[in-house]
């Protein structure tokens, strides 16, 4: 279900890292929680964030949530396609639903994330 | 409900020629240079022509495929959708206030000035605090200048700081709010009882904090038990404690803001003080203030010297205006009409029974229905639809079939903490054969969603229309009419 090469956050967003940059998106689980996705917020190229600053924001049929970066860094680039089709997220959270890439500032603050089966393992702990 | 078959748009009863008036012909030269030069309109396109009857008709028939609080419960959480007393409607309709001109006088509408300045007064007592202003045009618009004022206090030391704080269960608006007074918002999570995390807190308060924005009681019906520590805590660092006073209904006549050390709230007399809203407002959201932040009130505010009201616009360190003129005049006077009304028993009864007809439902519900947080409620409880998802009903769902019962649904997925929420507030204004109607159906709906699943997962069946597409009407909504 979760890809084993990503790094998770206890918000639900993936990253998958490619040498410097990542790609961020949310998770099959947040996309389930949210519903229907009606509307993405994509931020400016070049925005700048600290970890768990707020990056964009999603908007479903129930609610305006904000997409938190997991780590420090810069977006790069944008999933120009969510501007059409948001629904995007909803059908391949994990894949073409990816929302931004980062140029991250710190790689080693990726060791605070989570991998796929300590996601899991956290998924399941919140269901109780 | 009588609506057997489907409404027409306006412009599909409409045909060329049709009027609603005749006027007589003229019996002087027309002189059509007069109006030589002016951006006249010929006319609109597609501009629906019907009859009187026709019209009437229509917006009649319209009309009562609506729902109202004059029709049945309304139990949106955190909306507070009561019923409006008709006596409010009549005093607020008299024509000395209707016909007064906001621009008149103030010796000639002196009883307009002390009805206000009365509405203050009792309103002051109520919450505890030490001034108010009526101005803002509802809640969201009174946490706006609650903060603005909180900002212009800061402001005023040297440093208007950065960062304001705002627990997970908020109302949405308030981080919109401090947004758009140029903080930037941090969450504070909420605890297993639901309530704001002393710790958290703790952790996240520092000399840039400008406040902490507290629901209390919050969205859950949870009344923040440790906001005396709280206050402490947020005041020891120079921030101040705003108030989002969205649940008052829960606490007015038996616990006051002001005592527990809030310094700025805000009212909405559309809730609170059963004027109406939601589509019958307009609102009213009233900030009252620790002597502290008096200062910043906006103009004008209401004096009174030897018993003469005036206007007083001379306040060097106000915020400036919020609203045009002096707030929603026939609103606040509908608002004072209940509290008199009522009485300060009265007004203590109103809490008491809100609290009373929440836990009477969440009583006969759980068990039925999960609640996520076991912690005692005041005027609302929060459910969700855990128990249903395994036969695969949402929450939606339940609403949807709500509606077939002839019952408003209840607010839904909000607050975000408990995923597929139901939240119901019935009010005090619910008799207990109305509150055993909704309770009955919600029963039958939890029977529904084991027995036949599908009967909710396709509901509404009997209603005007049917389930509507809502990612469609969120994605591509069609907003005009066209051939």
């Amino acid at each position: 279900m979760y890809p084993e090469n990503f790094y998770y956050s206890q918000d639900h967003e993936w990253l998958k890292v490619e040498g410097e940059e990542a790609v961020l998106g949310i998770t099959d689980f947040a996309q389930k929680q949210l519903g229907d996705i009606i509307y993405v917020d994509l931020p400016v190229v070049g925005k700048t964030v600290e970890a768990h600053q707020t990056l964009t924001t999603v908007e479903s049929v129930k609610s305006v949530s904000d997409v938190y970066s997991p780590v420090a860094g810069e977006v790069i680039e944008v999933n120009q396609q969510l501007i059409q089709t948001p629904e995007l997220i909803n059908r391949d959270p994990h894949g073409e639903g990816w929302i931004l890439k980062l140029r991250l500032k710190d790689k080693s603050e990726l060791n605070n994330l989570m991998r796929a089966a300590d996601y899991e393992k956290y998924l399941e702990g919140l269901e109780h | 409900m009588i609506n057997v078959i489907r409404e027409p748009l306006i412009f599909e009863i409409s045909s060329p020629g049709k009027t609603a008036f005749k006027v007589p012909v003229l019996d002087v030269p027309e002189k059509k240079e007069l109006l030589a030069g002016l951006p006249l309109r010929a006319d609109i396109e597609g501009f629906p022509e019907v009859s009187e009857t026709e019209i009437t008709r229509h917006f009649t028939r319209l009309s009562q495929t609506n729902y109202c609080v004059d029709l049945g419960i309304y139990p949106l959480g955190s909306c507070t959708m009561k019923y409006n007393p008709k006596i409010n409607e009549k005093v607020a309709s008299l024509p000395g206030f209707t016909q007064a001109h906001p621009l008149a006088p103030e010796e000639l509408v002196q009883g307009n000035l002390e009805l206000m300045k009365t509405l203050e007064k009792l309103l002051l007592e109520i919450t505890g605090m030490d001034a108010i202003t009526l101005q803002p045009a509802a809640g969201a618009h009174g946490e706006l200048t609650g903060m603005m004022l909180i900002r212009a206090y800061h402001q005023a030391q040297g440093n208007p700081r950065k960062y304001v704080l705002i627990p997970d269960s908020a109302h949405g608006t308030n981080p919109s709010s401090a947004h758009l007074c140029g903080y930037t918002v941090k969450e504070i999570k909420s605890n297993e009882r639901g309530t704001v995390s002393v710790d958290d807190l703790a952790r996240e308060m520092n000399e840039e904090v400008a406040a902490l924005m507290l629901t209390n009681p919050n969205t859950l019906g949870v009344f923040e038990s440790d906001i005396c520590q709280i206050a402490e805590l947020v005041h020891s660092k120079g921030g101040f404690l705003y108030m989002d006073g969205a649940n008052l209904n829960a606490l007015a006549g038996i616990t006051r803001p002001g005592d527990l050390k809030v310094d700025v709230m805000h009212l909405n007399l559309h809730k609170t003080f059963s004027t109406p809203h939601g589509g019958g407002g307009p609102g009213s959201g009233p900030v009252a203030v620790k002597k502290i932040l008096e200062p910043f009130l906006p103009v004008p505010v209401i004096e009174e010297i030897g018993g003469t009201y005036y206007l007083n616009y001379d306040r060097p360190q106000t915020i400036g205006r919020v609203r045009s003129f002096y707030g929603q005049f026939l609103v606040a006077l509908k608002a004072l009409a209940y509290i008199l009304s009522l009485g300060p028993e009265g007004i203590k009864e109103m809490a008491e029974t809100a609290v009373l007809n929440s836990n009477y439902i969440r009583k006969n519900l759980e068990g039925l229905y999960e609640l996520k947080y076991d912690t005692p409620t005041l005027h609302e409880c929060v459910f969700s639809d855990k128990y249903q998802r395994e036969y695969g009903v949402t929450n939606l769902d339940i609403s949807k079939r709500l509606l077939d019962y002839g019952l408003h649904p209840p607010t839904m997925s909000f607050p975000l903490i408990v995923h597929g929420a139901l939240m119901i507030e019935p009010t005090e204004t619910e008799s207990r054969r109305d509150l055993d109607l909704f309770i009955e159906a919600m029963k039958a709906i939890a029977r529904e969603a084991k027995e036949n699943p599908d009967l909710l997962r396709t509901a509404p069946h009997i209603t005007y229309v049917r389930r509507l597409d809502e990612v469609q009407a969120a994605r591509n909504p069609i907003l005009r009419w066209e051939k």
